[in-house]
């Protein structure tokens, strides 16, 4: 049952939806893609935005989006201080890959678990005052909830992309992972510019969660659903690829998207770690990886 | 050398392990003689948590009330229980424990059909009565006698959720045309689809889209738009509470107005979603178990244990109101409770053979189970949320929002068809 | 140990199980302890490429499950009896093994870890989808009747104790043989490994492949402890984590790091599900976890060698 109308509004819901996905995968983008170390306990940070925005909402009702950028400070500082638990513990010890690993595996679990007990196992959702809204445009319908997460979305990825390429730091975080020792010879200390950018990276999951609250229901264990989905997409993009973890996230978002419209949703999240493996299988690099 | 001797340690480490392992059998005996234990797992962590606490919780209400009035054939009861963690996994060693260490007397399940299947076959093997705390169908493979259900489903569990909704349907006037069959790849949702199809075919209607998502999916719109593409009269959707509220959001937002929509949405009824989703609830047809409506308020027992329950839940972080399986729960407790003192005795045979011939009066009516163990006649009910405003507690505390539309027995409120009307 | 010791204490401890089988202690031991056993197979399997190759394992889960669902299927297809089970679970989560190694092996390690989380998933998606085998409502198994040692608990309690042993045993096999040097060389350097004409590929692919063989046949067994198979228990986050935290506080550089790591946390789980709230149960892991890994990188093996002064 194809009609123009239902494929264009599929590929517009994948877009908006692809947006979200690369908000949530932009601090993996950084932390993986440029610093080359495997945080799999981003998802953990996200639902902890989420459940800070929560939190927010429903003492103060604050719009999730204002606690996202509230929190990022908060966000930064914890994220630097993980990293420097991870730097002396690990990459000093030149033991990174498989106790690294890990121990991020074990901070996801903490946080999950400090999660359930603080806030029980109830769904927490925070109804924004812009969710139930909805344009049309040319017989594609838009609805608010996922059109705020995606502008947003975009605007993270710019305002990365931006500070990667126009300031000292983010400059000097492009150079860390190029060289580390030519950065030594231009006079930056590499710990404390990875320092800032693991601070970066899990500041955008407080955001990331926020928006996350904003679309659907959380509970701790959410974040399983997203591990996955942040690493096909940062690999997808291509490792250190600001740029390369919004279209992947786009391409991701559309292929699950028609494939629920057209075929049947069952296969649809299947489907994005196909596309992982196969890329993995025949371009590593990603999209536009260097 | 050394590592001859690092091995050692290991091993002398393993030994004592082991040792402590086998002595701790007679470890948690320290328990009286005296009270009767009733043993169980439960979900207090995991999926089914947010149903499986409150369970408890009523559970241990029944337990407190029985012991006021002088406990069960002159003793105290006791509750043993241990968090299944909605893990299937976890039940032949949860009840082994129960059994052969705790030493229990009588046994109850915990909740979910999951968490009954592995126990069935435990039950059957030491000859033990076992009432299952809401299931579906758990029994049709194995037919043990004495196995009995709260849940009112009655005796074909897979229609017991959509019987009510296409029964509804069938009857307007002018009579719908076309369904819309949707769900996620669960368990539960599963179950209810295979007897929704059943019915469909019973009433005459012709399925125009039927498909299942998986259950992490986060963006429901590509659905729904496919769903509204295909002009369904009738909509059934049966989900769990993440996917009822997305596609539930979905729909609104693309504007999906079938002639009905609902049917196994589990969650909804929720108090936290309740809350939260609001007016966007109205005019939803979907099934349930219990609401604050006359009819069922009017059971013996009732209104005193939400009284208590709701003073209780407040301090524990689960669903405020109760308004949905804690009747049912305390209900275990009274259907075993009043089979012991009615036979005087532990003897499970005698327990079950009672069980299977009596009508039992209960906070939730009067319960006669029947075929399976299921109750005689099914009782799932057909609620349609109606006139909310806002987003307070406060109007679904009582009658009014939630009304009972099937079965006639219990009916308080009437249908408002179409669905489209409702939302005004 | 000589490998003639070895092989005795092996054989004293399958004799010890069958006698502990024939004792009938109280019966939840036979529970607990098929747990526990399950679990030295599962760490032992993990560890031969976790610990001995330095490939970081994220989707245990799916080893495990494909060596439960095969013997689901072959159980409803053909009512194949045990042995045959554990070696088509093996086989087939072997299989599985090869083709995700063949796959991302050749590139860096942690593509192949992101590769196995993304593996879980898809299978996953596809026994949610195989009604045959249950689909999302998972499916009941019947034990068959007339085991031996007269109830079906405590005979599959012996035969995990002997897989246990096998796994144990093939573990110790292979890091002392030139292929656990070889995996040794590669784990710490796989460039200069590579260099020194060490095949790399094959070695991790075998690694590969053993490890899933082993995962599988833990899994194997799993329908007829249970009787109820489904996919999110079959599949749960608990087979990653244990299969992680075990060899690591264990120690992952010996075959006795896995099986100290499995008792260990493996009672105290079990204890713990009978005592405390099991979401304590799980914060506990989670710390104990990150501390070994912190403080303590080679388990407590590496510990044990640190005072004994080494």
């Amino acid at each position: 049952m194809f009609s123009w109308d239902l494929l264009a509004n599929a590929v517009v819901a994948g877009l908006l939806i692809g947006g979200f996905y690369a908000a949530v995968s932009l601090g993996v983008g950084l932390i993986f893609g440029l610093l080359d170390i495997a945080n799999i306990a981003q998802p953990a940070f996200v639902i902890l935005g989420s459940y800070a925005a929560y939190v927010l909402n429903s003492s103060y009702g604050l719009d999730p989006i204002l606690t996202g950028l509230l929190l990022t400070p908060v966000f930064y500082l914890l994220g630097a201080a993980v990293y420097r638990v991870y730097y002396t513990s690990f990459e000093r010890r030149g033991e990174e890959s498989l106790r690294g690993l890990v121990f991020f595996f074990g901070i996801l679990f903490i946080i999950e678990v400090s999660l359930s007990i603080i806030f029980g196992v109830d769904y927490r959702l925070i109804q924004t005052w812009y969710g139930s809204r909805s344009i049309e445009f040319a017989g594609v319908g838009v609805a608010f909830r996922y059109l705020v997460p995606f502008v947003v979305g975009v605007a993270m990825t710019l305002a990365l992309h931006l500070f990667l390429g126009r300031t000292f730091y983010g400059r000097a975080i492009m150079a860390v992972s190029q060289d580390r020792l030519a950065l030594r010879l231009m006079g930056a200390n590499p710990v404390q510019i990875k320092t800032i950018a693991f601070g970066v990276g899990i500041a955008a999951a407080s955001l990331a969660g926020a928006l996350l609250i904003s679309i659907a229901p959380v509970i701790p264990s959410t974040d399983r659903d997203y591990i996955g989905r942040m690493f096909a997409i940062t690999v997808l993009g291509g490792m250190g690829s600001i740029g390369g973890t919004l279209v992947a996230g786009i391409v991701l978002g559309i292929a699950e998207s028609l494939m629920a419209t057209f075929f049947g949703p069952s296969w649809s999240l299947a489907v994005s770690f196909g596309i992982l493996l196969l890329a993995l299988a025949v371009r590593p690099a990603g999209l536009f990886g260097r | 050398m050394s590592r001859q001797r690092s091995l050692k340690l290991a091993l002398t480490l393993i030994a004592v392990v082991l040792a402590l392992v086998l002595a701790s059998g007679g470890l948690f005996v320290a328990r009286g003689a005296d009270p009767i234990k009733i043993g169980f797992g439960m979900a207090l962590t995991g999926g089914l948590s947010a149903n499986g606490k409150p369970a408890l919780l009523a559970l241990q209400i029944w337990k407190d009330d029985v012991n006021k009035k002088g406990g069960l054939l002159g003793r105290q009861v006791e509750l043993i229980f241990y968090d299944d963690q909605t893990n299937p996994a976890t039940i032949p060693g949860i009840y082994s424990k129960l059994l052969d260490v705790d030493k229990v007397d009588l046994i109850i399940s915990g909740y979910g059909t999951n968490l009954i299947a592995p126990l069935l076959p435990i039950a059957m093997e030491r000859k033990l009565t076992l009432i299952g705390m809401f299931g579906l169908a758990n029994n049709e493979k194995y037919q043990y006698p004495n196995y009995f259900q709260i849940q009112p489903a009655g005796p074909d569990p897979q229609t017991s959720t959509a019987i009510g909704f296409f029964e509804l349907a069938a009857k307007q006037n002018p009579k719908p045309q076309t369904v819309a069959l949707v769900g996620a790849d669960a368990e539960y949702p599963q179950n209810a689809l295979v007897g929704a199809r059943e019915l469909v075919k019973k009433f005459g209607f012709k399925t125009v889209y039927d498909k299942t998502y998986p259950p992490n999916t986060t963006d429901y719109t590509p659905i729904v738009r496919a769903i509204k593409a295909t002009n369904a009269d009738i909509v059934f959707v049966a989900s769990y509470p993440p996917d009822s509220v997305g596609m539930l959001r979905a729909a609104h937002e693309v504007g999906l107005q079938p002639k009905m929509f609902g049917g196994g949405m589990v969650g909804l009824m929720f108090t936290s979603i309740m809350t939260s989703m609001g007016p966007m609830l109205n005019g939803v047809v979907n099934y349930d178990f219990w609401a604050p409506e006359p009819p069922m308020l009017a059971f013996a027992g009732i209104k005193e244990f939400l009284k208590e329950y709701q003073a209780r839940a407040e301090k524990e972080k689960m669903d405020p109101l109760g308004y949905y399986l804690p009747p049912y729960s305390y209900a275990v407790g009274q259907v075993l409770g009043q089979a012991v003192e009615a036979v005087k005795s532990l003897d499970q045979q005698k327990i079950a053979d009672h069980i299977r011939a009596t009508e039992f009066n209960t906070v939730v009516g009067k319960i006669k189970f029947g075929k399976n163990g299921e109750w005689a006649k099914g009782r799932t009910l057909m609620v349609q949320y109606q006139k909310i405003q806002g987003n307070g507690i406060e109007q679904f505390r009582g009658a009014g929002t939630k009304p009972v539309l099937w079965p006639d027995e219990l009916k308080s409120g009437n249908i408002i068809y179409p669905y489209a009307s409702a939302l005004k | 140990m000589k490998t003639g010791r070895t092989l005795l204490v092996a054989l004293a401890v399958i004799v010890a199980g069958i006698l502990l089988a024939k004792l009938r202690v109280n019966p939840y031991f036979y529970f607990a302890g098929y747990v526990i056993l399950q679990y030295i197979v599962i760490a032992t399997a993990w560890n031969i490429l976790g610990g001995y190759a330095g490939y970081v394992n994220f989707g245990t889960p799916a080893f495990f499950a494909m060596g439960a669902y095969t013997a689901v299927f072959l159980i409803r297809s053909v009512h194949a009896p045990l042995p045959v089970l554990i070696v088509a679970g093996g086989l087939v989560a072997a299989l599985l093994g090869l083709g995700i190694g063949y796959l991302t092996l050749r590139l860096r390690g942690t593509f192949f870890s992101i590769a196995t989380l993304a593996l879980a998933v898809v299978l996953q998606t596809a026994i949610i989808n195989w009604e045959y085998v249950g689909g999302s409502r998972g499916l009941s198994v019947i034990r068959p009747s007339g085991p031996p040692f007269g109830n079906y608990v405590v005979f599959l309690f012996t035969v995990m104790g002997g897989l246990a042993v096998v796994s144990v045993l093939v573990a110790r096999f292979i890091e002392r043989s030139w292929i656990g040097r070889g995996l040794a060389a590669l784990r710490d350097n796989e460039e200069a490994a590579e260099c020194m004409g060490v095949p790399t590929l094959k070695l991790k692919l075998f690694a590969t492949t053993v490890s899933g063989f082993f995962l599988g046949v833990a899994g194997a067994p799993f329908p007829y402890y249970v009787t109820f198979v489904e996919p999110n228990s079959a599949f749960a986050l608990d087979y990653a984590v244990n299969a992680l935290a075990m060899p690591m506080i264990g120690g992952t550089t010996s075959w006795v790091g896995p099986v100290i790591g499995a008792v260990l946390l493996g009672t105290a789980s079990q204890l713990a599900t009978v005592t405390i709230s099991s979401e304590m149960n799980l914060f506990i892991v989670g710390v104990v976890l990150v501390a070994f890994v912190v403080l303590a990188p080679e388990g407590i093996l590496g510990l044990v060698r640190k005072l004994r002064g080494r």
